[in-house]
């Protein structure tokens, strides 16, 4: 038993931010927008959490670690709006090359990273260290639920209840308000959005911002559980993500779903060697280590026909074409 | 006189053109007022200064009387201008609801309630009898149930003065007679409907008047009940024109094409689009494949012209089996090709109109120099063809083809494909977004091909093309060919039944 509650928490630590940075991507490209540079913001989220943290933990502060923890994800998504506003701007009021804005972003954020690390430094690496005050050895009172508790409660973070909350929050505002039906319209149709007088250059900034902020977000949640030092890299999570989004067809459950997939298949690579049946298969580590992206490749080689990505998505919005 | 909403000497210039000169038009409470033009008459940029998408510069718009200001779609809404446009603004994954309440959601708490809103498209969808199902996505429905949305989306905003940009043209037979029916409906109940469209028969079956432009001019403005349809057309095109399409009889000789079973899946689906098609096409003949756009003409096409490989069946042209074979190898067994999409499949748009012209013969000796293009061949042969098909252009053979208008784009395919001698020719939607008088120029140079001996397949969406210039008329159902039928004894009415696909016939091939 204690081995599947290990392989279940794990599994948590990569599946929540792959959930979080792909409802993220999801809330821009319903709106019609590309965003490919979810790898860079959440580079831009995670170091600017984690330097956040640093500073405050350093100062001798003796602040809840949960509050900081908060008051860190806070930032690190404001970083990522403010970041996403460049590809915003540049993707829809210079109608450029949606992917090429994005990998302008993606190819500067590991450079910022280790720019800003090492001049901050007082060693001058660009590795950026934080304590682990965050985690939970087991949630009050749910914790000592039996099974559960053990599954879901113990060796836990707030980050992955957050995790839950902003899937609750997606789904309603994409399915249930008039936000989400007016953002999925400027993603589908634009021309149809626009004559019945809906701004959708508005509508498609607040999509990509929103983008922006989970991807920031989820940046910090990718770093704090796995690592206790950012290294200028979220190892590919941001385009990993990517694939959940269109293995999720752009829906907010079936996102959850292939989070989940993809979280199992990295915790099995991470744990290879602590599990017994594994183990005893005496195969490399670095197959488990190859197969959430050989998986990827295979997966959208069969889902892309059935693809049922936003119609609009990627092409600039030009008022005069109608 | 109580004009609901009125244009006023609206000019509106381009650079280089003048695209609405003075023109005013004038809508009265409750009729049906038609806009009748050729393409490039000026109809949309007039529209688009309803909608406040271009400001004129000179004259002004009134709604009762009292001079407006229309900085945009949404200033026309708060007028209560509503439009269907000829392409519907509809989102494919909504539903019904959806769409219409799109821009003016009701919200419970945050979240939508749609409740009231059901309430009301359903009342108003009882009211004019605008049957829709409202849960239903728009890709589900029929192109008809999509126009009724679109109607709804107007009534919905309580808009009173409804304009219809080109409404009948992807709709069968009987979905223009209920069209027609709704829109007598609407101004009984007191709406007032501007009606935008180059189809003398339906002006004529409901709008109480017209008003005409021409070359961006306004050229006046009739009583339909007073106007007979060749004035109409006079009015619009500046000439006479005749409307009915001469040709003499013909009796047609040995068998140029012959289809048989072709079968072309639809590469994802798997679906059969064209489905065990047989027919024949003899010299002397033209045969039309007349149908509802969407049906399989375009890749029944694709097959017979090579841009597609058949799944399954044979095509013979003058007893040679040609399915497997490139689309140069047919054309060298007299297949000539006028393609659907002239821009995609017709003309290389940046080269010039010489290099368009000489595209299926520049590989033959008479443009070959030791293994190099033999350019004065090509510009004399280019000028030859000019010259006998009356193609315009600014700069003659060294003009971009971009640059030409459609009718002479057109032009210059036609001149191209039959300038080789084909024994059959493939004419798809030769006809489509020109004028009546490129229209004229063209069926004139089909019959004239058909007077030649060669074997002519025309595929066509326009029922008064499918009727009028052919032999033998074929409808297009769901990829299979259901009906085979003689222009001269079929009425519209039992065409539109096939078209439907809700009568078959005895199919002869």
């Amino acid at each position: 038993m204690s081995i599947l509650y290990f392989l279940v928490q794990q599994t948590m630590f990569f599946s929540i931010p792959l959930l979080i940075v792909a409802l993220g991507g999801m809330f821009s490209e319903r709106g019609g927008v590309i965003n490919i540079a979810l790898e860079g913001i959440m580079i831009f989220g995670a170091f600017t959490g984690v330097v956040f943290i640093n500073i405050v933990q350093k100062s001798g502060s003796a602040i809840n670690g949960q509050v900081l923890l908060m008051l860190g994800v806070l930032v690190a998504g404001a970083v990522g709006v403010v970041v996403s506003l460049t590809h915003a701007y540049a993707a829809i009021n210079l109608k450029a090359d949606q992917v090429i804005s994005g990998t302008a972003i993606n190819m500067l954020a590991p450079a910022f990273a280790i720019f800003v690390g090492r001049r901050i430094s007082e060693r001058g690496t660009q590795q950026v260290h934080f304590e682990d005050w965050f985690r939970f050895e087991s949630v009050p009172a749910l914790g000592r639920i039996p099974v559960i508790g053990d599954l879901l409660f113990k060796n836990a973070y707030l980050t992955t209840y957050i995790g839950f909350l902003i899937l609750l929050v997606a789904w309603l505002m994409l399915n249930k308000t008039r936000f989400g039906l007016r953002l999925r319209s400027c993603g589908e149709h634009p021309q149809a959005a626009d004559s019945v007088g809906i701004n959708v250059y508005k509508m498609r900034y607040i999509g990509v911002m929103i983008s922006g902020f989970l991807a920031g977000v989820g940046g910090l949640v990718f770093v704090i559980p796995t690592s206790r030092e950012f290294n200028a890299t979220v190892s590919g999570y941001g385009f990993l993500a990517l694939a959940v989004l269109i293995f999720g067809q752009w829906r907010p459950l079936r996102i959850l779903g292939a989070a989940f997939f993809f979280g199992l298949l990295k915790a099995i690579a991470a744990s290879s060697s602590g599990l017994p049946i594994l183990k005893d298969l005496s195969i490399t580590a670095y197959f488990y280590k190859m197969m959430p992206f050989i998986v990827t490749l295979v997966v959208l080689t069969f889902t892309s026909k059935k693809s049922q990505a936003p119609r609009a998505e990627g092409i600039p919005y030009d008022k005069g074409v109608r | 006189m109580d004009y609901i909403i009125e244009m006023v000497g609206i000019t509106k210039r381009f650079p280089g053109i003048v695209a609405n000169d003075n023109i005013t038009l004038q809508l009265k409470k409750g009729e049906i007022h038609a806009l009748l033009g050729e393409n490039g008459a000026g109809k949309s940029t007039l529209m688009s200064v309803l909608f406040g998408l271009y400001q004129p510069e000179e004259g002004v718009i009134k709604k009762d009387g009292e001079v407006v200001k229309v900085n945009g779609p949404n200033d026309a809404t708060k007028l209560g201008i509503g439009m269907v446009h000829q392409h519907f603004k509809l989102v494919h994954n909504f539903t019904v609801l959806e769409n219409i309440v799109l821009g003016c959601e009701t919200t419970k708490r945050g979240l939508l309630s749609m409740d009231e809103a059901r309430e009301k498209v359903v009342a108003f969808s009882k009211e004019y009898g605008l049957e829709i199902e409202p849960d239903a996505l728009i890709s589900d429905i029929t192109v008809g149930m999509q126009q009724r949305t679109e109607i709804l989306k107007m009534l919905y905003r309580e808009n009173e003065i409804l304009i219809f940009d080109e409404p009948t043209a992807v709709l069968t037979p009987q979905e223009i007679d209920d069209l027609m029916n709704i829109m007598k409906n609407l101004v009984a109940q007191g709406k007032s409907i501007l009606f935008i469209t180059h189809k003398l028969n339906e002006i004529k079956a409901v709008a109480d008047r017209c008003s005409v432009l021409r070359k961006g001019k306004y050229i006046g403005t009739v009583d339909v009940a007073e106007a007979s349809k060749e004035e109409l057309s006079e009015m619009m095109v500046g000439r006479k024109v005749s409307l009915e399409v001469d040709k003499p009889e013909m009796e047609p000789g040995e068998v140029i094409l012959e289809v048989s079973g072709l079968t072309v899946k639809n590469k994802i689906t798997g679906k059969n689009v064209v489905d065990n098609v047989g027919f024949r096409v003899r010299a002397g003949e033209i045969v039309c494949v007349a149908g509802i756009d969407g049906n399989g003409q375009s890749e029944l096409v694709y097959a017979l012209s090579g841009l597609v490989k058949p799944d399954a069946g044979s095509i013979v042209i003058n007893g040679k089996e040609i399915s497997h074979e490139t689309v140069r190898a047919r054309g060298g067994d007299g297949m000539a090709h006028i393609p659907e999409d002239r821009h995609k499949h017709g003309l290389v748009l940046d080269y010039n109109l010489a290099y368009n012209l000489v595209l299926q013969r520049y590989f033959e000796p008479k443009f070959q120099k030791h293994g190099f293009l033999d350019y004065g061949e090509v510009f004399a042969y280019a000028d030859t063809l000019i010259e006998n098909f009356d193609i315009r252009s600014g700069q003659g053979a060294k003009t971009v083809v971009r640059a030409m208008s459609g009718g002479n784009q057109q032009k210059a395919i036609i001149a191209r494909e039959i300038d080789r001698d084909p024994k059959l020719l493939i004419a798809v939607q030769p006809t489509r977004g020109l004028d009546v008088g490129a229209i004229e120029y063209i069926h004139e140079r089909l019959i004239e091909e058909r007077g030649k001996g060669k074997g002519i397949l025309l595929v066509s969406l326009e029922l008064e093309e499918a009727l009028g210039v052919s032999d033998r008329t074929l409808v297009i159902f769901e990829g299979q060919i259901v009906a085979d039928v003689d222009p001269k004894e079929v009425t519209y009415q039992e065409l539109g039944l096939y078209m439907a696909g809700s009568k078959r016939g005895e199919v002869v091939s």
